[in-house]
């Protein structure tokens, strides 16, 4: 089965210390049940006593047991960068604000713990906006900190004065304008407690200046007032039995599983599940590791580049088990066309997502982290009564399906390296226990076909909202919160060139994070659709990094520029010796320049706008397209 | 589509309209009328929102809504048990020859003339929104000049209160 004896280097590596990240214990406060105490952190009792706002805000952080920070001063959030220097916080300085909020998201994803990132007003607070949204759509628990201009000047155009509250209105779960330093500790309090219970999010507190510089009298804990933020943890129990009985009845059942059993915590109640119903399981991009890949009942990811399999499966299922997944248009292709003839069970701890898309037969409202188990009793209990169902006709067509079409590629024509024979080498020789970030775009998928995962919170990438960039800060971010574990940041040329100046703020800071530049010498997910549906006009995605290119930048001397250690990568009989000379360093980031063919494509793909159906395994051929969007 | 009336019980904070009114228009839903005003709570204050939408989408409206942390509840209000009403002021053109016209017209609806000038009349009316359409179709012929009009409000027939059973439960 899966996590077996690890044999890979991943958790030998360096103990990069120095920046007090605590090991990656998992927070209870992410979809468990209803915890005693809303305020997150030990609840210390703390007396009354008088300090300013930003002493307040810096202590309220400790608290609510926060150790790693990630931000950047300036004039508005300045007073609170006064305390921070004697606080047991440990704040990393970035080198620009999306960084910082994309490393809080890495921190959170492999922690489970809310990510903490902090800005100033006006452009420090715009700058946060794109990782703000990105958590927004990957319900990643996230705290954003943002100064803000005096409350007097509110309003009137004043030196960097930006209205991020109204800003981050659509993409934060909630959001806080402090203007009295007497409500810093209960929105902080509140702020954490949101972003962390129900639907993880992003959560958003603007502090105005005056607010951190004036007396207020601090006591802990706070009193949380949220009269309307109510979550569901138990699903409902008749809602249970009545899935059962589907699942008793399925000939052809799938586990549809997201992201959201990650976010619950929820593998191990999972495993649970899937070998009592004995179904198959397809685990969507956010939800790769939450059931291992080498299980047998894994038959892969869904959507536009799933594999033939997983595809398959839920388009010719009569019953989905859809557990923390929301029918995202990247898995369903055409909704209309999609599992045709599938009932749905919908357990989710977001009522809103529950037939947004797709109508459910059965809705279930709740944290996985009790369903699954609820969902398993009664399961046990049907079968009981009316036998275990006999999927063994399912299994040998899916079985069929997974031997006659694995995922696989074919070598590139123009003699480069292939960039899925790089990326698998990398699962491969660091394994398992490592931690593998990606940016967007092709080397994104290949990442995620192409690296076995084996458990939860071991991927990590931007899916719903599909950032260039992402893949560096949130590496860094992964590396603070998990200090023991090899961190490789699976990047682009173009998403490298995003946001690589936090390559300065991991070597000075001490987080020896792996970079792999997969280097196609192009923006390459954009060049495949302009290859197959644009008649290989190839408009504005060339980057000239690559091969026979002028090479600007050159990977390895922006790496020597950044004092991490450079490596290229340019012949197939050199990609494991790389990436083993990288594995073996860890006491300062490596970069490792693989300059691979342009021309990979990544296979299989369902184009837009059609159905699931219409999956292409396109070996060595490329098919006509006629229709995309 | 088909018109609904959702009251929402919200707490009284500042931004609360902004994050009802911009989630409307994030998920594409369309508001006929809102009309916010405090309740008989200190701190809680109560919107009315007519909404047009086919029945999955309300459902998803309504989720939408409960989702926002600042909405406490929401109630939808069929018209068979609630009391539902719009309140409208109409300027129409009125001379010394048709000012009796216009006031019987008036007259008919229960409005009231609320100003008078040498040629215009300002009238008020409450009612039903089929009423009041009714009502400005009369006044068409005469000139209108100018026309305010409030949201909906809606309010649940007997004896129960909307924010007695709110926050009883939570």
């Amino acid at each position: 089965m899966s996590k077996g004896t690890p044999a890979s280097p991943a958790l030998m590596a360096t103990k990069s210390s120095g920046h007090g990240a605590h090991s990656g214990t998992t927070s209870g406060a992410v979809g468990t049940t209803t915890p005693v105490s809303d305020v997150l952190g030990p609840n210390n009792v703390v007396a009354p006593v008088q300090m300013t706002g930003s002493e307040a805000l810096v202590r309220s952080l400790e608290e609510l047991g926060v150790k790693d920070i990630f931000g950047l001063p300036g004039g508005a959030i300045l007073p609170t960068y006064d305390p921070l220097m004697a606080s047991s916080l440990n704040h990393i300085l970035v080198r620009h604000e999306q960084g910082a909020g994309h490393a809080a998201q890495g921190y959170a994803m492999v922690t489970g713990n809310v990510g903490v990132c902090i800005a100033t007003s006006g452009p420090g607070a715009t700058n946060l906006v794109t990782a703000i949204m990105d958590a927004h759509m990957d319900s990643v628990p996230l705290v954003a900190i943002t100064g803000q201009v005096s409350s007097a000047v509110i309003g009137t155009d004043a030196f960097q004065e930006a209205d991020i509250v109204g800003i981050t209105m659509p993409i934060t779960k909630h959001s806080y304008l402090v203007t009295d330093a007497n409500d810093i500790p209960r929105v902080l309090a509140e702020a954490f407690h949101l972003a962390s219970s129900g639907r993880p999010g992003p959560v958003l507190v603007d502090f105005a200046k005056d607010a951190q510089q004036s007396q207020m009298t601090f006591s802990w804990p706070p009193v949380i007032d949220l009269p309307g933020y109510r979550p569901v943890f138990r699903g409902h129990s008749k809602q249970l039995r009545e899935a059962a009985r589907l699942i008793g009845e399925a000939k052809k059942p799938v586990l549809y599983v997201g992201g959201g059993v990650i976010k619950a915590n929820a593998a191990e109640e999972l495993m649970v599940l899937a070998e009592l119903t004995g179904a198959p399981v397809v685990t969507t991009l956010m939800a790769r590791g939450a059931f291992p890949d080498s299980h047998t009942l894994h038959v892969g990811m869904p959507g536009m580049h799933g594999s033939v399999s997983a595809v398959t499966a839920l388009q010719q299922s009569d019953l989905l088990i859809t557990l923390g997944a929301r029918f995202d248009d990247r898995v369903t292709g055409v909704l209309s066309s999609f599992a045709p003839h599938a009932k749905v069970i919908h357990a989710d701890i977001d009522p809103a997502e529950i037939s947004k898309n797709r109508t459910a037969d059965v809705p279930i409202v709740g944290s996985l982290k009790e369903i699954i188990p609820d969902l398993s009793a009664a399961v046990k209990a049907e079968f009981e009564t009316r036998g275990t169902p006999d999927l063994g006709d399912w299994w040998a067509f899916l079985g069929n399906l997974r031997d006659t079409y694995p995922l696989g590629w074919t070598e590139p024509e123009d003699g480069l390296m292939s960039p899925q024979r790089v990326i698998s080498r990398i699962g491969a020789l660091t394994g398992p226990e490592g931690v593998y970030v990606a940016g967007v775009g092709q080397h994104q998928m290949w990442a995620s076909q192409f690296i076995k995962y084996e458990r939860p919170r071991s991927w990590l990438n931007s899916g719903g909202a599909g950032t260039m960039g992402y893949s560096v800060p949130a590496a860094m971010g992964a590396k603070v919160g998990n200090p023991d574990r090899v961190v490789w940041a699976i990047d682009g040329d173009g998403c490298f060139q995003m946001t690589n100046q936090e390559l300065a703020t991991c070597r000075i800071n001490n987080i020896p994070i792996k970079v792999a530049v997969i280097n196609n010498s192009s923006l390459g997910m954009v060049r495949q659709w302009q290859t197959l549906f644009y008649n290989s006009r190839y408009s504005n995605t060339d980057l000239n990094t690559g091969h026979d290119t002028i090479r600007v930048p050159d990977f390895v001397k922006l790496a020597d520029a950044y004092g991490c250690a450079g490596l290229r990568c340019e012949r197939v009989e050199d990609i494991d010796a790389t990436i083993e000379a990288a594995l073996a360093i860890n006491d300062r980031p490596v970069i490792i320049d693989f300059v691979v063919s342009p021309d990979s494509m990544v296979w299989p793909m369902v184009p837009a706008g059609v159905s699931n159906d219409q999956i292409q395994v396109a070996r060595n051929m490329t098919p006509v397209w006629d229709e995309e969007d | 589509m088909s018109r609904h009336t959702l009251s929402v019980l919200v707490e009284d904070k500042p931004g609360v309209l902004t994050r009802v009114a911009s989630m409307f228009a994030r998920r594409a839903f369309n508001i006929h009328s809102l009309a916010v005003g405090p309740t008989e709570i200190a701190g809680m204050s109560r919107m009315t929102v007519v909404v047009d939408a086919d029945g999955d989408l309300i459902e998803q409206v309504t989720k939408q809504l409960n989702k926002l942390v600042n909405v406490i509840k929401i109630v939808e209000l069929v018209s068979e048990n609630s009391v539902q009403r719009d309140h409208i002021l109409v300027k129409v053109r009125a001379d010394a020859a048709t000012r009796l016209q216009v006031t019987q017209a008036a007259d008919l609806f229960r409005a009231s003339v609320v100003d008078v000038s040498t040629d215009s009349l300002t009238i008020e009316a409450t009612g039903y929104a089929d009423k009041l359409a009714a009502l400005l179709n009369v006044l068409e012929p005469f000139g209108i000049r100018e026309i305010v009009q409030s949201g909906t409000l809606a309010i649940g027939r007997g004896s129960r209160s909307m924010s007695d059973r709110a926050l009883r439960a939570s």
